[in-house]
């Protein structure tokens, strides 16, 4: 009786596993993002969904605003991202639903963090090609309005932590910084540099109730920001 | 009958109203504790790189010692509007002031006092 039980539990994601394998060969097999999108990204990533407008939203969402993604991301870094995934909010989509207190401090919780899907190569330039499609929001980006220039590393950094306090929420190198934010030293690797700026300008046009706080940035110091952050996306981190 | 039709349109404001309102522990628990902690004392997860650790708010004689006019500002506008770090940001483009009244009182919780 036992081991007919075990027989049953065995099976179980045998069948999970075959019917996932013939979802995404289906998926591959049609030839569209949309239909890969459908099949191995729609039950995190709603592309009809508006930014959450209450707390209980922002705290179910399990994935990022992807109706944006044509003026958000950089198609390159999203392709390669997508067949290899990496853990980019250390605390997850919403921190809160993430963490516990530890010794000292407050820790993040990794037993509900779930790792990111993987692509294939082909998936991965179907998908892609889909979402560099999606223009959510696209007033509020001019495009051409990141004017490429430099910053002095040190500046940059002094700015991002002493004079800014942005460092709170944010990594600028692994393990150094807050963990409630998207790691930033990958930022201008992921992110394109004109949504960049829109996004620091004023974070409550893209998401109401995102947790970045609007800090009231000048002109000039989003553009050096941004400086700051493709010189820190250049950096080689162990 | 106008009457009938004033109480139905009440009706109908009413679930609207109470989705914009959002409760002080719900605000609390998605901006603060990110810095000052699940048990509100300052050991957010977001601290230990902090060259300015934040203020432990279930520390009654520290919280005595700050004005609710001067928590509303440094909600408000951010700690550098009180000569504080600027860690502590102006949360202002997400909370309405009665949002932060709220929350105001939500600390004399924490501290009991």
């Amino acid at each position: 009786m036992a081991k007919h039980n075990d027989r049953k539990k065995i099976s179980y994601p045998g069948l999970a596993l075959f019917l996932v394998i013939s979802a995404i060969n289906t998926a591959t097999a049609d030839g569209t993002g949309k239909v890969v999108f459908e099949a191995q990204c729609q039950s995190c990533h709603d592309l009809t969904e508006k930014a959450p407008e209450t707390l209980k939203q922002l705290w179910e969402r399990k994935g990022p605003d992807l109706s944006s993604a044509g003026i958000k991301y950089k198609s390159a870094w999203l392709n390669e991202w997508l067949q290899n995934p990496t853990r980019i909010r250390p605390a997850g989509m919403f921190y809160g639903n993430h963490i516990k207190t530890g010794k000292k401090t407050d820790v993040v919780d990794p037993s509900g963090l779930v790792n990111h899907p993987r692509l294939s190569s082909e998936q991965a330039s179907q998908v892609v090609e889909m979402l560099m499609t999606l223009k959510r929001n696209e007033n509020l980006v001019t495009s051409g309005e990141y004017r490429p220039g430099s910053i002095p590393m040190m500046l940059g950094e002094m700015m991002f932590d002493k004079f800014k306090g942005c460092l709170a929420c944010h990594q600028i190198e692994p393990g150094y910084g807050g963990l409630s934010g998207p790691e930033m030293y990958t930022a201008a690797n992921r992110l394109q540099e004109d949504y960049l700026i829109s996004f620091m300008r004023n974070p409550q046009s893209w998401e109401p109730k995102s947790i970045m706080p609007n800090k009231n940035l000048k002109e000039t110091d989003l553009q050096k920001l941004v400086h700051y952050l493709r010189a820190l996306s250049k950096e080689k981190f162990q | 009958m106008n009457r009938s039709i004033m109480f139905c349109a009440a009706l109908l404001l009413i679930p609207a109203a109470a989705a914009n309102a959002e409760t002080a522990a719900d605000n609390y628990r998605t901006y603060c504790v990110q810095c000052h902690g699940l048990k509100g004392d300052g050991k957010g997860i977001n601290v230990a790189d902090m060259s300015t650790q934040p203020r432990d708010h279930t520390d009654a004689k520290e919280m005595s010692a700050r004005t609710d006019q001067e928590l509303f500002k440094v909600i408000k506008e951010g700690g550098q509007s009180i000569n504080k770090s600027v860690l502590m940001p102006p949360w202002s483009s997400i909370l309405t002031d009665e949002e932060i009244q709220d929350l105001v009182k939500h600390l004399h919780k924490l501290c009991k006092c």
